[in-house]
C-alpha cells in the first residue's frame, strides 16, 4: 500500500516544482541584484569590502526586527511595537549590566527575557481580549517607550563597565577565523537568527500553526488546535527575537538609548512587504524578508554615496513599497 | 447493541433563533443514518453540538452509553467523533498532507521537529485507501472543489473515529465521486463506523442510508427505517404540509417583452458560453451546486467583474455594462447573497440604508441632507414591504435577517430597478420569514419587474421560478420548465460535469431513473 501511494505521490509531485512564492522571491532578488549593479557602476566606492561592510552592518537591526515582524505577519496580524521593544530590552540590559553590575550572559538574558514577557503580553491581548492586533501593539509601542524613558529616566545608560560589550555586534567571530571574511558579529547574530527562524517556519508545529493561523484560523480551531495559545507563543517569540535586535543596536552605540526605537517597525514592516510576505498572512518566507532589509539598506547606502539627500531617499523608499505590493497584487491576477 | 451516541432533549439558541427545541438522535455502531430537514431545521446546529462546535443550552449527551460533555472540537476527537463540515474549512495555504494533520503532526528529533516525510507518507496512505490520485504536497489552494472535499474526508479518515458525520459531503461532488464516496462509506461501515449522513438528496439517501431521523424547526420528528419508507413520507414529515400547496399558479409571461439578454458570455473556466433570456413580469430561478458560476454570472452581468466576451442586451438593445454604476443606470440591481459584507451599512440606521443608492435625489444645494424626505421614503417603504422595526433610526444590524434582507430590497426599489438579481435571498433566514420574501418577490414580478433568484435550495428554485436555468461548472446545462421539474432533474443537470458526461454519468443518471 505503501508503495502505491509512494507512486502516485512522485507521479503527481512534478506539478508543484514552482511554488507560488518563488515568482515574488525571484523578483524581490532580481531588484536587489539590479539595484547593486546599478550602484557599482555609477560609484566605483559602492563594491568596496568596507561599504559593503557597513550594509550589512546596517542591514543586522533591521533585519533582525523584520525576522520578528514577519512571523506576526504570517499569522495575518501586525506588530508595530517592535521598534519600541528593541528599545527596551536594550535599557533592560542596561539595568542589569550597569545600574546593578551582573554578568554579562544575565544582561543578555534578561534583554531577551524582557522582549519575549512583552510579546506574549501582546499575544494575551491579541488572543485572549480580542484586541485588534493594529491597536493591541500600538499601544504596547507607546507604552514601551514610555517605560524604556521611565526606567532609564531619560539618559542614555552606558556600558563601559562591561568591557565584552561591544564585542556583540562589533568584533568579528568569522575574521578572527577566516581574516579575509571581516564579517561583524551583528551579522553573524543575523544569519544565525534567520536560518533558526526558517527552520521553525518551515519544519517546527509552531512554524505550521504561524502560517495555517493566517490562512484559516477558523479552520485550525476546528481541527482542534488551542489557537489563542499558539497565537501567543507566536508573539512571544517575536518579542524574544526583538530582544535580540536591542542587543545588537545597544552593542553597537555601547549604550542604551532610550529615545530610539520609533520609526523602526516601518522599517521592519516594509522589509517583510518587499520580500513578498502577504500582509493578509498565510505566505512568507524569511529568505524573502532578509532580501528585502537588504534592498532598504543598498537602497539608503547607494543613494548616500551619490550624495542623494536623505529626504529623497524616504521618497525612493516608499516608492518601493507601493512597487512591491503592486507587484505582488499582479501576480495573484494572473 | 449499545448505541454509539444517544441525544436526548437538546436545547439551543442563538439571539433571536431557537435553534433546537428537545432535539432527539440515536446512532448505532456500523449504520449510516441519515439526517432530513428543510433548511433551518437544526440539522447542522445538532451535529455541530456533537462535534463541539457550538455548546448545547440543556439536554444529554452519551457516547457509548456514558453521559459526557464536549467543550470543545478537541475533546469531540478525543470521544472520536469527526464532522466534516458543510462550508470546506481548509488553510489554502498548506499542502494537503498539512491541512490533514493540522495540530497531530508526527514529530521527530526531540520532538520538535516536524517529519514532514512522515506526514506525506501518511497521507499518501489515507488517499491510496480512498483510491484517490492526489499528491499530499499539493497547496489546498490550487485544488478543485471537489478534491478539497475529498481533502476533508480524508482528514476526518484519519482520525479513525467511530462516529463520522458528513454535511452535506456530496455537495460539490460528481456521480463518479459520489460513488467513490459511497464505497468509503461502506467500508468504514464494514469497520464499526457510525456515520451521520446529512443531504437534501433523497437518492443518494435510498442507496446509502440505514435510517432516517427528520428534524423539522428544530425538534424532533421521527426516526425510520430507510428501506421500507417512501421518499413522500419523508417529505411530509420534513416540511409538515404538502408542499404543491404553497406554489402560486406561474404567470404567462410568454407575450411579454424581453428586458435582458445575454448571448455567450464568457470568463476564463468560471462561465463558458452562457446564454439566456429574461421577459419582463418573470422569475428566472438559477439552481446548481456551489461553484458552478451563478453568482460570477450575476456579477459579471452586473459589471462587477470583468468578461472575457458575450453581448448583453437590456431591452432589446446591446449594452456596454463596465462597473456597477453602468448596471444601475441601465435598471438592473443586484442582491449580494453576503447582506452583512456588500448590501447593508449594518451599523447605521433604517431610513440611511433605504436612501444610499440614489441619496442625490435627498439633497439640497447638493449638499445638504433633506432628513424629512428621506424620512418619509424610508417610512413609505417599511409599510410597504412590512419591514419589522421600531423605527426609521434604528440601527440595521439589530434587525433580523429578513428584515435585514427586505431593507436590502427596498433599497433596489428606491432606484426604480426594473430588473432584479436575487443571490441566495432567503440564506440564514427563518421559516416564517422566507414566506414573506417569497410573498414580496412574485409581489415584484406581478408588478413587471424582471426577477433572476440565484438560489442552493431545490424546494425554493422549484417553489419560486417560473423557469429554471441550470449550471455546471460555468456552463448553463439546461434551462427546465417550472412546472413538472423535480429536484432529481435539476441535480442531473447540476452534476453534468464535462469531464464525466460521456461515461460515468450516464449510466448511473440512468440506473437512477430505473430506480425511481
Amino acid at each position: 500500500m505503501t508503495t502505491i501511494a509512494q507512486q502516485t505521490a512522485l507521479a503527481a509531485g512534478k506539478a508543484t516544482v514552482f511554488s507560488p512564492g518563488a515568482w515574488q522571491k525571484i523578483l524581490a532578488f532580481a531588484s536587489l541584484v539590479v539595484l547593486m549593479t546599478v550602484f557599482s557602476i555609477a560609484s566605483e566606492n559602492f563594491l568596496q569590502p568596507d561599504n559593503i561592510i557597513g550594509i550589512l552592518q546596517a542591514t543586522a537591526v533591521n533585519g533582525v526586527l523584520a525576522v520578528a515582524a514577519t512571523f506576526v505577519i504570517i499569522t495575518g496580524g501586525i506588530d508595530l511595537s517592535v521598534g519600541t521593544l528593541m528599545t527596551f530590552c536594550a535599557v533592560i540590559a542596561g539595568v542589569f549590566l550597569t545600574y546593578w553590575g551582573l554578568p554579562m550572559p544575565v544582561g543578555i538574558m534578561a534583554a531577551i527575557a524582557a522582549g519575549a514577557l512583552a510579546g506574549s503580553v501582546s499575544g494575551v491581548l491579541i488572543a485572549k481580549m480580542k484586541i485588534p492586533p493594529f491597536i493591541a501593539t500600538l499601544g504596547m509601542m507607546m507604552l514601551l517607550k514610555g517605560l524604556a524613558l521611565v526606567i532609564s529616566g531619560t539618559r542614555p545608560i552606558y556600558f563601559n563597565d562591561t568591557p565584552n560589550f561591544p564585542v556583540i555586534s562589533q568584533e568579528s567571530l568569522i575574521g578572527e577565523i577566516l581574516p579575509f571574511l571581516p564579517i561583524p558579529n551583528g551579522v553573524l547574530i543575523l544569519f544565525v537568527v534567520a536560518v533558526a527562524s526558517s527552520i521553525v517556519l518551515t519544519r517546527t508545529a509552531l512554524g505550521r500553526y504561524t502560517f495555517a493561523l493566517g490562512s484559516n484560523e477558523e479552520a485550525v480551531r476546528l481541527s482542534g488546535v488551542n489557537t489563542d495559545f499558539w497565537k501567543i507563543i507566536v508573539y512571544t517569540v517575536s518579542g524574544a527575537i526583538c530582544g535580540i535586535a536591542g542587543l545588537i543596536i545597544a552593542s553597537r552605540l555601547n549604550s542604551a538609548q532610550p529615545a530610539l526605537g520609533q520609526g523602526y517597525e516601518l522599517d521592519a514592516i516594509a522589509a517583510v512587504v518587499i520580500g513578498g510576505t502577504s500582509l493578509s498572512g498565510g505566505r512568507g518566507t524569511i529568505l524573502g524578508t532578509i532580501i528585502g532589509a537588504l534592498i532598504i539598506s543598498v537602497l539608503t547606502n547607494g543613494l548616500r554615496i551619490l550624495s542623494v539627500a536623505q529626504e529623497w531617499q524616504t521618497v525612493v523608499t516608499g516608492i518601493i513599497i507601493i512597487l512591491a505590493v503592486y507587484a505582488d497584487i499582479l501576480r495573484r491576477k494572473s | 447493541m449499545t448505541p454509539l451516541v444517544t441525544i436526548t432533549g437538546l436545547d439551543k439558541s442563538f439571539p433571536g433563533v431557537q435553534a433546537l427545541k428537545k432535539a432527539s438522535f440515536e446512532l448505532l455502531p456500523g449504520e449510516v443514518h441519515a439526517l432530513m430537514g428543510e433548511n433551518g431545521a437544526g440539522k447542522s446546529t445538532l451535529m455541530k453540538i456533537l462535534a463541539g462546535i457550538y455548546q448545547k443550552d440543556a439536554g444529554t449527551i452519551r457516547v457509548d452509553g456514558a453521559s459526557v460533555d464536549i467543550p470543545s472540537p478537541r475533546a469531540a476527537q478525543d470521544l472520536g467523533i469527526s464532522i466534516i463540515h458543510q462550508e470546506l474549512n481548509l488553510m489554502n495555504d498548506l499542502t494537503a498532507a498539512q491541512n490533514i494533520f493540522i495540530g497531530r503532526e508526527p514529530k521527530r528529533t526531540l520532538g520538535l521537529m516536524l517529519d514532514e516525510d512522515a506526514l506525506n507518507r501518511d497521507a499518501a496512505a489515507i488517499f491510496a485507501r480512498m483510491n484517490l490520485k492526489l499528491d499530499p504536497r499539493r497547496e489546498v489552494g490550487e485544488l478543485t472543489v471537489a478534491m478539497q472535499q475529498m481533502v476533508e474526508i480524508a482528514k476526518a479518515l484519519s482520525f479513525r473515529s467511530k462516529v463520522l458525520i458528513m454535511d452535506e459531503p456530496t455537495a460539490a461532488l460528481n456521480n463518479a465521486e459520489t460513488m467513490e464516496l459511497f464505497r468509503i462509506i461502506r467500508q468504514l461501515k464494514a469497520e464499526g463506523v457510525g456515520i451521520v449522513y446529512i443531504s437534501h438528496k433523497m437518492d443518494e439517501l435510498k442507496e446509502i442510508s440505514d435510517r432516517v431521523t427528520v428534524m423539522r424547526d428544530g425538534a424532533y420528528v421521527g426516526t425510520l427505517p430507510t428501506a421500507s419508507t417512501t421518499m413522500d413520507t419523508i417529505i411530509s414529515m420534513m416540511v409538515g404540509r404538502s408542499l404543491t400547496e404553497t406554489k402560486e399558479a406561474i404567470p404567462d409571461s410568454i407575450g411579454n417583452d424581453v428586458v435582458l439578454e445575454v448571448r455567450n458570455l464568457r470568463r476564463g473556466h468560471a462561465i463558458q458560453d452562457v446564454s439566456f433570456s429574461l421577459r419582463k413580469g418573470e422569475i428566472l430561478g438559477f439552481a446548481g451546486l456551489m461553484g458552478a458560476g451563478r453568482t460570477e454570472v450575476a456579477r459579471a452581468i452586473f459589471g462587477a467583474d470583468p468578461l472575457d466576451g458575450g453581448e448583453i442586451m437590456v431591452r432589446g438593445s446591446t449594452v456596454a455594462i463596465r462597473s456597477p454604476r453602468d448596471a444601475v443606470r441601465l435598471g438592473i440591481g443586484y442582491l449580494s447573497e453576503d447582506r452583512k459584507r456588500f448590501g447593508l451599512a449594518t451599523g447605521m440606521d433604517v431610513a440611511t440604508n433605504i436612501v444610499m443608492p440614489c441619496l442625490r435625489r435627498f439633497l439640497s444645494l447638493g449638499m445638504f441632507l433633506k432628513s424629512r424626505e428621506i424620512r418619509d421614503t424610508a417610512r413609505s417603504y417599511i409599510a410597504r414591504l412590512k419591514i419589522k422595526t421600531p423605527s426609521d433610526s434604528q440601527e440595521v444590524r439589530l434587525l433580523s435577517g429578513g428584515n435585514q434582507q427586505k431593507i436590502v430590497i427596498a433599497k433596489w426599489l428606491t432606484r426604480d430597478c426594473e430588473i432584479l438579481f436575487f443571490d441566495e435571498p432567503t440564506r440564514g433566514i427563518d421559516v416564517g420569514a422566507k414566506n414573506e420574501i417569497y410573498k414580496l418577490l412574485n409581489t415584484l414580478a406581478a408588478q413587471g419587474r424582471a426577477i433572476v433568484m440565484i438560489s442552493s435550495e431545490l424546494p425554493e428554485i422549484l417553489r419560486m421560478s417560473h423557469r429554471i436555468a441550470v449550471m455546471c461548472e460555468g456552463r448553463l446545462t439546461g434551462i427546465l420548465p417550472g412546472e413538472g421539474t423535480t429536484q432529481e432533474d435539476i441535480m442531473r443537470l447540476a452534476t453534468q460535469r464535462h469531464s464525466t458526461t460521456a461515461t460515468g454519468s450516464t449510466t448511473s443518471a440512468a440506473a437512477r431513473e430505473l430506480t425511481q
